[in-house]
This record gives C-alpha cells, sequence and structure tokens, in this order.
C-alpha cells in the first residue's frame, strides 16, 4: 500500500527546509528588487525605480541584446547538432567507436566547468596569436554551442530510443525519401525532444557564467557577467533588478519545457 | 496482366546478416501474379527476412529479386512499387487516418484531387470511410489494422507484403479479418505476398503456401497439396498433426507400396521419389485418415481425449507403434472406445506418405 509521504515523521520539516533555503534568498532579491530605498536591505516601499534606472544607464541593455544573440545562436547549432548526433548513435547504434561518441559527447557535463572554462579561454587566446582567429562575440557562442550539445541531446536522443523504427520503414515504404521521411515523419515526431532540447540548451546558455566570463571582452559582456560586474560597486537594487529579470526568464523557458516534455494524455 | 505470369521472382536469394547469422540460403520462388502468396514457418525460418528484402529494408547478400522482370534487389523502398502492412501497423500517429493514407500519393507527388478520391476509395473499401478525421489512436486495433491495409493499397502498388498483420488481433477478429482480406485481395487483383507462423491462416486465405524452415523453403504447392503431400518430416510435423512411422520399403506396386515395420506392421504407402524395396523410410499418416472400428491392424487405446467435435486417441500398435487417431463424434456426441479396449483400425491405401527424409 502506497503511504503518503507525509507519514514519515520530520519528513515535513526537512522539506520545509529544503524548500526555504532553496527559495528563500531568491524571494528576498526580488522583494528587494522592487525596493525604493538606496540602501539595499531596508524595506522603504514599493518601486520600479531601480528597473527604470537598469535599463536608461545603458550597459545592460547591450549586454542582455548580447545573451539573447548567444544564446540564439548556440541553441539553433547545438540543437542540429545533437539532432544529427542522436539520429547516428541511436539508428547506427552497431558501428566502430559509437560508445566512444556517446562518451564523448556528454563530457561537457561532466568536465568541471572552470577546467572547460580556462581550456577553452587557452584555447581561443592561441587561435589568436597564431592564426589571429577572434570572432569577439562569435567566440562566445562557439563556446556555449560546445556546451549547450549534450543538454540538446539528451531529451532528442530519448526520444528517438523510444519511437517506432517501423513507422520511419512505413515512410520509405509509401514513396518518401530519406530527407522527405525525416521531413515528413522522424522530425514531427521528434519535436517534443527538440523543443526540450532547445529550452535546456537556451537555459544552459543564458546562465553561463564561468566560461563566458574566462572569453568575454570588452563589447562582448552577456547578463550574468554584467550582472557579476555590477556586485563589484557593491549589491545595489540594479543588481537585484538584473537578477529578477534573469530569472524570470529562465523560469518561464523552464516552464514551456515541463509543458512540452510532460507526457501527453492520449 | 495473364494470370500465371510472375509478379515476383526470387532467384538463389542469400542474406548474411552482420554477425554471421544466415537468415536465408540460396532461397529461389517464383510469385504469379493476383495471386495470394504465403510464406509460412515458425520464427526465425527467414520468412520475414525475404519480405523485408522484397520491400526493401533489407539487400540480400546474393541474388537477384524480379519485378515484372526488372531486378529491384538493390532499389531502396521508395522506389519500388510495393508496398507493406506492418505487424503493429506502424500508423504515423501524428497525422490523421486520411493523411495516414494518403501519405504514399502524397509523396508520390499526386495532384490533391487525385490524392483525395484515393483516399475515399481506399476506406470505402476497407470500411472506414468515416473515420477520415480520426486520429489513429482514436482507433481499436481492428480499425487501426483496417487503415493500415487501406494505406497500403491507396497508392495501387503492384505487390502488397503483409508481415503477419493480424497477429495483433484477438481471435474472433482474426477469424473476421482472414474472410475479408480474401475478398480484398480478389476485388483489388492486387497480387499479396504474406507472412505468417499460423497455419489455419495460411491454409484458409492462401492461393499457395511456401513452408519455409531454417532459412530454406521446403516445400512449395496449393493448401491441400501441403496438407495432403508433405515432402518432409518438417512440413508434415509443422502443418497439422502427423504420426511419423520408420521402417523398410517392402514391395512396391506402380504408384504404391507397403512399409513394413521393424515389428512387421504392414502399412500402404503412397510412393514419393525413386526408392526401390528394401530402402528404409519415414512415413507420415494424419491421424484422421485412420479408420477404427474394423481392419487387418489391433492395437490397444492409452488414452482418449475428448474434443468437441471428434475424439482424439492414443493407440498402441505392438511395442514399438503408437499412433494418435483422430474420429469425429457421432450424433450422440459420445466416444465410441475407452481406455484399455482393443480395437481393430485400418490404414486406407493413401493415407500413409513416404517422406524425402
Amino acid at each position: 500500500m502506497r503511504q503518503p509521504v507525509g507519514h514519515y515523521p520530520g519528513l515535513r520539516l526537512w522539506t520545509a527546509l529544503f524548500f526555504f533555503f532553496l527559495y528563500a534568498p531568491m524571494v528576498v532579491l526580488v522583494a528587494y528588487s522592487f525596493n525604493v530605498n538606496k540602501l539595499a536591505m531596508i524595506w522603504g516601499g514599493f518601486s520600479t525605480r531601480w528597473y527604470v534606472k537598469l535599463f536608461t544607464t545603458g550597459g545592460i541593455g547591450e549586454a542582455a541584446m548580447n545573451s539573447l544573440l548567444v544564446a540564439v545562436i548556440a541553441t539553433c547549432f547545438a540543437v542540429a547538432i545533437a539532432i544529427a548526433a542522436a539520429l547516428v548513435l541511436v539508428r547506427e547504434a552497431g558501428f566502430r567507436g559509437a560508445g566512444l561518441s556517446n562518451a564523448l559527447i556528454s563530457m561537457p557535463l561532466i568536465v568541471p566547468e572552470i577546467v572547460t572554462a580556462v581550456a577553452t579561454l587557452m584555447f581561443f587566446v592561441m587561435l589568436k596569436n597564431w592564426i589571429g582567429f577572434d570572432l569577439g562575440l562569435g567566440n562566445i557562442i562557439i563556446a556555449h554551442c560546445v556546451f549547450c550539445i549534450p543538454f540538446a541531446f539528451m531529451p532528442i536522443r530519448a526520444r528517438l530510443q523510444d519511437m517506432d523504427l517501423a513507422l520511419e520503414q512505413a515512410a520509405r515504404d509509401l514513396y518518401a525519401d530519406a530527407w522527405k521521411a525525416f521531413r515528413f515523419v522522424t522530425l514531427p515526431l521528434l519535436m517534443p525532444g527538440v523543443v526540450a532540447g532547445a529550452m535546456l540548451a537556451f537555459v544552459i546558455s543564458l546562465d553561463d557564467f564561468i566560461i563566458t566570463q574566462m572569453i568575454s571582452g570588452p563589447g562582448t559582456t552577456t547578463l550574468p557577467v554584467y550582472i557579476y560586474s555590477m556586485i563589484r560597486n557593491g549589491i545595489t537594487p540594479e543588481v537585484n533588478a538584473a537578477s529578477t529579470i534573469l530569472i524570470a526568464v529562465s523560469t518561464a523557458l523552464v516552464t514551456v519545457y515541463w509543458y512540452v516534455s510532460r507526457p501527453k494524455k492520449t | 496482366m495473364a494470370a500465371g505470369q510472375s509478379a515476383v521472382e526470387a532467384r538463389g536469394i542469400s542474406k548474411v546478416f552482420p554477425g554471421g547469422v544466415k537468415a536465408l540460403d540460396d532461397v529461389s520462388v517464383t510469385i504469379r501474379e493476383n495471386e495470394f502468396f504465403t510464406l509460412l514457418g515458425p520464427s526465425g525460418c527467414g520468412k520475414t527476412t525475404l519480405l523485408r528484402l522484397i520491400a526493401g529494408f533489407e539487400f540480400p547478400s546474393a541474388g537477384e529479386i524480379l519485378l515484372h522482370g526488372l531486378d529491384i534487389a538493390h532499389l531502396p523502398p521508395d522506389r519500388r512499387p510495393v508496398n507493406t502492412v506492418f505487424q503493429h501497423y506502424a500508423l504515423f500517429p501524428h497525422m490523421t487516418v486520411a493523411e495516414n493514407v494518403g501519405f504514399g500519393l502524397r509523396m508520390q507527388g499526386r495532384p490533391k484531387g487525385e490524392i483525395d478520391r484515393a483516399v475515399d476509395q481506399a476506406l470505402a473499401l476497407v470500411k472506414m470511410a468515416d473515420y477520415g478525421a480520426r486520429r489513429p489512436s482514436q482507433l481499436s486495433g481492428g480499425q487501426q489494422q483496417r487503415v493500415a491495409f487501406a494505406r497500403a493499397i491507396a497508392p495501387r502498388p503492384q505487390v502488397l507484403l503483409l508481415d503477419e498483420p493480424l497477429s495483433a488481433l484477438d481471435l474472433k477478429l482474426r477469424q473476421a479479418m482472414r474472410g475479408e482480406l480474401k475478398t480484398l485481395q480478389r476485388e483489388t487483383g492486387i497480387t499479396f505476398i504474406f507472412v505468417t507462423h499460423d497455419q489455419e491462416e495460411a491454409l484458409t486465405m492462401s492461393d499457395r503456401i511456401a513452408v519455409m524452415s531454417a532459412g530454406k523453403i521446403q516445400q512449395i504447392g496449393a493448401p491441400l497439396d501441403i496438407y495432403e503431400s508433405p515432402v518432409n518430416h518438417f512440413v508434415a510435423d509443422f502443418i497439422g498433426d502427423s504420426n511419423f512411422i520408420e521402417g523398410a520399403i517392402d514391395t512396391i506396386k506402380g504408384d504404391a507400396a507397403v512399409v513394413k515395420t521393424p515389428d512387421g506392421i504392414a502399412i500402404a504407402a503412397r510412393m514419393n521419389g525413386p526408392h526401390k524395396a528394401g530402402d528404409r523410410i519415414a512415413v507420415a499418416l494424419r491421424p484422421e485418415k485412420i479408420l477404427l472400428g474394423a481392419g487387418k491392424l489391433k492395437g490397444e487405446v492409452r488414452e482418449a481425449v475428448y474434443l468437441g467435435t471428434s475424439t482424439s486417441y492414443v493407440i498402441a500398435l505392438g511395442r514399438a507403434v503408437t499412433l494418435s487417431v483422430r474420429e469425429a463424434n457421432d450424433l450422440s456426441g459420445k466416444a465410441r472406445f475407452a481406455v484399455g479396449d482393443t480395437v481393430k483400425l485400418d490404414i486406407p491405401a493413401g493415407a500413409a506418405r513416404m517422406l524425402a527424409d
């Protein structure tokens, strides 16, 4: 028989503590972003003046645009590569090096991000010194694309593994060439996985700080890097406002992800 | 095209899968125009592999597959005028029934008016005309089966391949669908190649049957030939029930021979192949062909199992031979013999069939 979780003594308390420590800081941050007072920790009344100030002082707008641009482009590339990888690794599973490929593609999830960050920085510095390669924001996009691939890859692979191979064969049997079978049968059926993967990749890119911090320079600042630079001048209400915006965007995207990826009743 | 002309011809087909599994071993078979042809055999016999080779999902390791004289063995599936009804239907879940049925014609680039007409026609043919707007998930198993069939015939293929299409249905529905499939085949005039492991399905629907085992075709023939004149032990055993009796040929008179078992029981059998007196041979004998109550042979009833319309006996003849015998029950419905009875029995000439192995 299934017991309600609350049946176990003390579990409610632990759960409450967990949620408190997880969300209380964010609640405080969001609340104080609407604080009229300049002094961060003293409540003076509701106001949106920090948001106004944030957007009028400049810098943040550019950072937000950069973040968006990087996230959109990196997501597109990551998803395209992830679909191709999933098709090969699921459909042609037996080939030599399949296991290695699977491991390599998931590597960015395991390698400590600071290691990837330092390595990426060195890599780009080398490229610049040797052949003058420096795309500015493009460098950040390339780096993001790489660590977004495994996040896009996993839900797409899961979806593909659940898909009946006979569906594609049926399409081929009914006069669809390889591309049409992909376009009209595989891709539409893969879509929930693709959307989920894209959402994940987008959020991961949008929130990334460590790698971006390493390789960003003047003019290529993203939102998290910008917020971090603001903190160096003390925690101002503008930092709270910028963070709140970031939380809102991430939450919205994760909500979409959840709606798309939950099992449908048929 | 005239009946009897070949629709599909497999010539010396072998298929070896990576890892060395030999699924088909030098198989040759000719399937005629407008024929209901069945590939029958246990799982792993190669029947599905042969079907998939004709569909184009696999390519043969050796041999050719001719479709109306043209070698299609290495064409991709979309370039073969052959359609498949899949075992689990493989309907596209993101499309409506009508979109599913129209998919083949759409991929062929036919005009919309023509597609709509063909879809209506195909759905009417399988009595699903009112279901065009539904999703496959809203249909029962039998209905999905009909849609799968409509989808496969809508582009008017030259040959229709059916991969155990009835196996996912329950018994009653399966029996009803047999008749319908046969009717549909007659109405559409399309050559059907049907794969099944169910001998009853094969016997009731087919014009001809190829019995397969271990990657080879054991026998090809009409249902009657397959049942009445099995060529070897496998066919006699796989189709229906058989008694197998081993002995040596005692005398030969034209087509008729007498086979004697080691303990002297003489059985009249039809000749099959070039044998001479003294050859050791096995004969197959159907349980329902043995007559009880009269005859030269004598046996003891060891078991009697009531089966409703008939009774199945196990009868011992001497020490070495036990026969399974089936007799229709009379009007009273009661079995004529009980365990322990001594019965006379007769094996009519032509009831026993010599086997090649």
